[in-house]
C-alpha cells in the first residue's frame, strides 16, 4: 500500500550514480541482480502477453457465432439458439456506477489524507491511518453484505427524497416503488470501497511534500489553507490522479459487493433509481457457474472488453500525469 | 527519518492485521468443529444398509440444488464406509457437466438432462460408452410472497406469468382477487423477484408455465431469466432473503428455503378440485406422472407440469446425476457404483422429504438400480 504511489506513477529516476559502472558489472552479485530483475520484468510482459492471446482466442470463438451485435446489443443469452449477447449494458452499468463513485470518494477521500496528514494532532493521525489501512484490507464480500443488508433499505427514503425534489433531472426519476438495489447505490457503496484505497496513497502522498516548501510559504506570511493550496495540493496532483486511478481500476472491477447488491437486467434505463442495469464483473460472476463452454467463451469476450477499459483508463492516467510531472516537481 | 517512521508503521499495521488473522482463524476453527459433532451423531442413525465398495477418492460436482441433499447423503454414506472420501463441488450444473466432459470428476449432478452436443462431447471421455442421466432427486418449487395479513393465497398459472412478465402490477389486481375471494388483498405494488444468476429452478419454471399458461408465457424456457421487467437477486437464498425483506415481493425457489425463511408459498390452482400446495409429498405425485423419454440406459424425464391430478403440485425440479454407462474411470467405478445405489436406494430416497425434496417415483427409481449395478 505504502508503495503505490510509486508503483503506479513510475517514471523511473535514472539509477546511475556511477556511471563509469555503467555496462561493467564487475561483482557476481550484480550480475545476477540484473539478470534477476530484468526477467521478471520480461516474466511480467509474457504473462501479461499470454492473458491478452487467451482471452482473445477465447472471446473469437464466441464472436463469430453470436447473432446479435456484441457492442449494441440489450440481452445476454449465449446458451440460446442462436446465441446472442451483447455488452451495451454491462459496459453502461461499470461506467456510470464507477463515475458516481470516483464522483462521491474522490473530494472526500483527498479531505481525509488532507486532515490526517496536516490538520489531525499526530497523536490521531497515527491511529486514524491504520484504521484506513483496515478498511482496505475488508473482503468486497463482506462490503457487499453490508450494502444488501444496511445500505439497502436505508437508502430508500434517500431515493424518494431525491426522486421528489431531483426527478427532473431524469437521472434522479424513479418509476414505482421497490428497494434500492440500482446503479446508484452500487455507486454509493463502490465510493465506500474504494476511499481507503485512494485515501491512504493520497496521504503518502501528501506526507512527502518538501518541508521546504511549506517553511517557505508560511515564511511568505501564507494561512494553512493558503500552504495547503499553494504547496501541498499543486505537488501532490499527480499522487491524487494515480491515487484515484487506482480506486477506478477496484472500482471498475469489482464483483462480489455488486453482484450482491445489484438487481440486473439487460433493459436500458437511464434513470439512475430504478432497479436493473449490471457490469462486466457482475455479470461474469452471475452467469460463470452455469454457464456451459460456449457460454464461458462468450463471457471472457466480456472480460476482455473490461480488460481493453482498464488499460485505456490506465493509459490516459499516465498521460495525464507525465503531462503534468514537470510543473509539480513529485519526482523531483 | 521518514524511511524509519515508515517501518514503524509498517510494522504495527503488521501485528494489528496479524491479531485480526489470527482471531479470524480462531473463530473459524471453532464454527467447522461444531459441524462435524452434528455430523456424527446423525450419521450413526441412519448407517445401516449401506454396501460398501472401493476405496480413495470420489470426486463429483454441479447442481446447486441438490446440495443438501448430496450433504446428507455424503454424511451417511461417510460414515458407513471411512474408506471412500467424496467431494461434491456444488458450482452449478453447467460447470458440473463441464468439469465431467474435461473428466475432472467421476459424475456430475445437473438440473436438466444432457443435450446433445454435451452427449457427443461425453463421448470422448467415456471412450466406449457416453454419459447418461439417472434421475435421482426431485423437489417442488415454491412460490413465495410477502404480504402482512395474507396467509394463504391462490394463483393460478396464467396469474403467475402475468405476475412474473409485469403484466400484473398492483396485488389487487382483478385477476388475484378472482381467485381469492376471502383474501384482504392489499393495493401495493407487486415487487416480482427473479434469479440473476442462471439457473435450473428458473428453466424449470420457465417449463411450467410455457406449458401451463402457453398464451400468457411465450419465452423459451432457459436458465436465464427471460422477461424483461422485475427485480432479480443472486442464487435461491438471494432471492428468498429478498422475499423476505421487501413488502409485496414474490419470487420462486426450492421449498426448503420457504421453510426456513418462514415465507408463505402460494397455493397452486391447476384445475383440480382443490389448490394444490407446495410439499415434497405433492410433488411426489407430480413426478410419478413423468414419462422416461431417454435411450437405452439413459433415463432421461419428460415431466409433466400441465398436470391436473389431484393434489399433484406441478412446479417440479428433477436433477440428475450423469455418469458414463461404459468407460467410466476404473479407479473411482466402485465406489460411485457404491454410493450411488445408496442414494437410490429406498433409504437413501426416504430421507429426501426431510430436507424439503421430494423422492423419485418407485417405478423410476427401480430403473435407476436396475442400472447403476451395469455401469463400467
Amino acid at each position: 500500500m505504502t508503495t503505490a504511489p510509486t508503483a503506479s506513477a513510475p517514471p523511473p529516476a535514472p539509477l546511475t550514480p556511477e556511471p563509469a559502472a555503467k555496462g561493467k558489472a564487475t561483482r557476481p552479485g550484480d550480475k545476477i541482480f540484473i539478470g534477476m530483475s530484468r526477467g521478471s520484468g520480461i516474466f511480467l510482459l509474457v504473462v501479461m502477453a499470454a492473458i491478452a492471446a487467451f482471452l482473445t482466442y477465447r472471446a473469437y470463438i464466441a464472436i463469430s457465432q453470436n447473432e446479435a451485435n456484441f457492442l449494441t446489443a440489450f440481452e445476454w443469452n449465449p446458451q440460446g439458439d442462436p446465441p446472442r449477447f451483447g455488452i451495451a449494458i454491462l459496459a453502461y452499468g461499470t461506467v456510470v456506477s464507477s463515475i458516481i463513485a470516483m464522483v462521491i470518494a474522490v473530494p472526500i477521500s483527498v479531505g481525509i489524507a488532507l486532515f490526517v496528514s496536516h490538520y489531525a494532532p499526530r497523536r490521531l493521525a497515527g491511529p486514524l491511518g491504520y484504521v484506513i489501512d483496515l478498511l482496505a484490507a475488508v473482503p468486497s464480500i463482506v462490503y457487499g453484505l453490508w450494502g444488501a443488508l444496511v445500505l439497502v433499505p436505508y437508502l430508500d427514503g434517500m431515493n424518494m427524497w431525491l426522486d421528489q425534489y431531483f426527478g427532473w433531472t431524469y437521472l434522479f426519476d424513479k418509476s414505482g416503488s421497490g428497494p434500492a438495489r440500482n446503479l446508484f447505490t452500487v455507486g454509493i457503496l463502490l465510493a465506500v470501497m474504494i476511499l481507503p484505497v485512494i485515501t491512504n496513497v493520497t496521504r503518502e502522498v501528501f506526507l512527502q511534500v518538501p518541508k521546504m516548501h511549506e517553511e517557505a510559504a508560511l515564511a511568505l506570511g501564507a494561512t494553512r489553507w493558503e500552504v495547503i493550496r499553494m504547496s501541498v495540493l499543486p505537488f501532490g496532483r499527480s499522487g491524487i490522479i494515480s491515487a484515484s486511478m487506482l480506486g477506478l481500476g477496484r472500482a471498475l472491477g469489482e464483483t462480489m459487493a455488486v453482484a450482491t447488491v445489484l438487481s440486473p437486467n439487460f433493459l436500458f434505463s437511464g434513470h439512475l433509481l430504478d432497479p436493473g442495469g449490471g457490469t462486466f464483473a457482475q455479470n461474469i460472476a452471475a452467469k460463470f457457474n452455469e454457464a456451459n463452454e460456449f457460454g464461458r467463451d462468450a463471457l471472457i469476450a466480456s472480460g476482455l472488453v473490461l480488460f481493453v477499459m482498464t488499460l485505456l483508463v490506465n493509459g490516459a492516467a499516465r498521460l495525464i500525469i507525465a503531462r503534468r510531472k514537470e510543473y509539480s516537481g513529485a519526482n523531483a | 527519518m521518514k524511511l524509519q517512521r515508515r517501518n514503524v508503521r509498517g510494522l504495527r499495521a503488521l501485528t494489528v492485521g496479524a491479531a485480526a488473522v489470527s482471531t479470524a482463524l480462531l473463530l473459524t476453527a471453532c464454527g467447522s468443529d461444531d459441524n462435524t459433532q452434528q455430523g456424527g451423531e446423525d450419521a450413526t442413525k441412519a448407517a445401516g444398509n449401506i454396501k460398501c465398495g472401493g476405496e480413495g477418492k470420489l470426486l463429483a460436482s454441479g447442481s446447486s440444488a441438490q446440495k443438501n441433499a448430496m450433504d446428507l447423503w455424503i454424511k451417511n454414506y461417510m460414515a458407513a464406509c471411512p474408506d471412500v472420501q467424496i467431494n461434491y463441488n456444488p458450482i452449478g450444473s453447467g460447470g458440473g457437466i463441464t468439469q465431467f466432459n474435461q473428466g475432472t470428476t467421476a459424475f456430475a449432478g445437473s438440473d436438466s438432462a444432457l443435450k446433445e452436443d454435451e452427449v457427443e462431447a461425453s463421448k470422448k471421455i467415456c471412450k466406449s460408452g457416453q454419459g447418461i442421466n439417472l434421475p435421482m432427486v426431485g423437489g417442488p418449487v415454491a412460490i413465495s410472497y410477502n404480504l402482512s395479513g395474507v396467509d394463504e393465497l391462490v394463483l393460478d398459472a396464467p396469474t403467475i406469468a402475468k405476475i412474473f412478465d409485469s403484466k400484473i402490477k398492483k396485488w389487487d389486481d382483478a385477476a388475484i382477487k378472482k381467485l381469492n375471494p376471502d383474501a384482504e388483498l392489499p393495493s401495493t405494488d407487486i415487487q416480482a423477484f427473479h434469479r440473476s444468476d442462471e439457473s435450473g429452478t428458473t428453466q424449470n419454471l420457465g417449463k411450467y408455465l410455457a406449458e401451463a399458461a402457453p398464451d400468457d408465457w411465450k419465452y423459451e424456457a432457459e436458465k436465464s431469466w427471460p422477461a424483461k421487467g422485475g427485480q432479480s437477486a443472486s442464487g435461491s437464498s438471494g432471492v428468498a432473503a429478498q422475499v423476505k425483506q421487501v413488502e409485496g415481493a414474490i419470487g420462486y425457489f426450492e421449498l426448503s428455503y420457504a421453510t426456513s425463511n418462514n415465507l408463505n408459498s402460494v397455493k397452486i390452482d391447476t384445475g383440480a378440485a382443490e389448490p394444490v400446495e407446495a410439499t415434497s409429498d405433492n410433488a411426489s405425485k407430480a413426478i410419478a406422472a413423468a414419462k422416461v423419454v431417454g435411450e437405452g440406459d439413459d433415463l432421461a424425464l419428460e415431466l409433466d407440469y400441465a398436470t391436473k391430478a389431484e393434489s399433484a403440485y406441478p412446479i417440479i425440479l428433477v436433477t440428475y446425476e450423469i455418469a458414463c454407462d461404459k468407460g467410466n474411470k476404473a479407479d473411482s467405478l466402485e465406489a460411485m457404483k457404491s454410493f450411488l445405489t445408496y442414494t437410490a436406494s429406498e433409504d437413501g430416497q426416504k430421507i429426501l422429504s426431510e430436507e424439503g425434496y421430494a423422492p423419485i417415483p418407485a417405478e423410476i427409481a427401480t430403473k435407476v438400480r436396475e442400472i447403476i449395478p451395469t455401469l463400467s
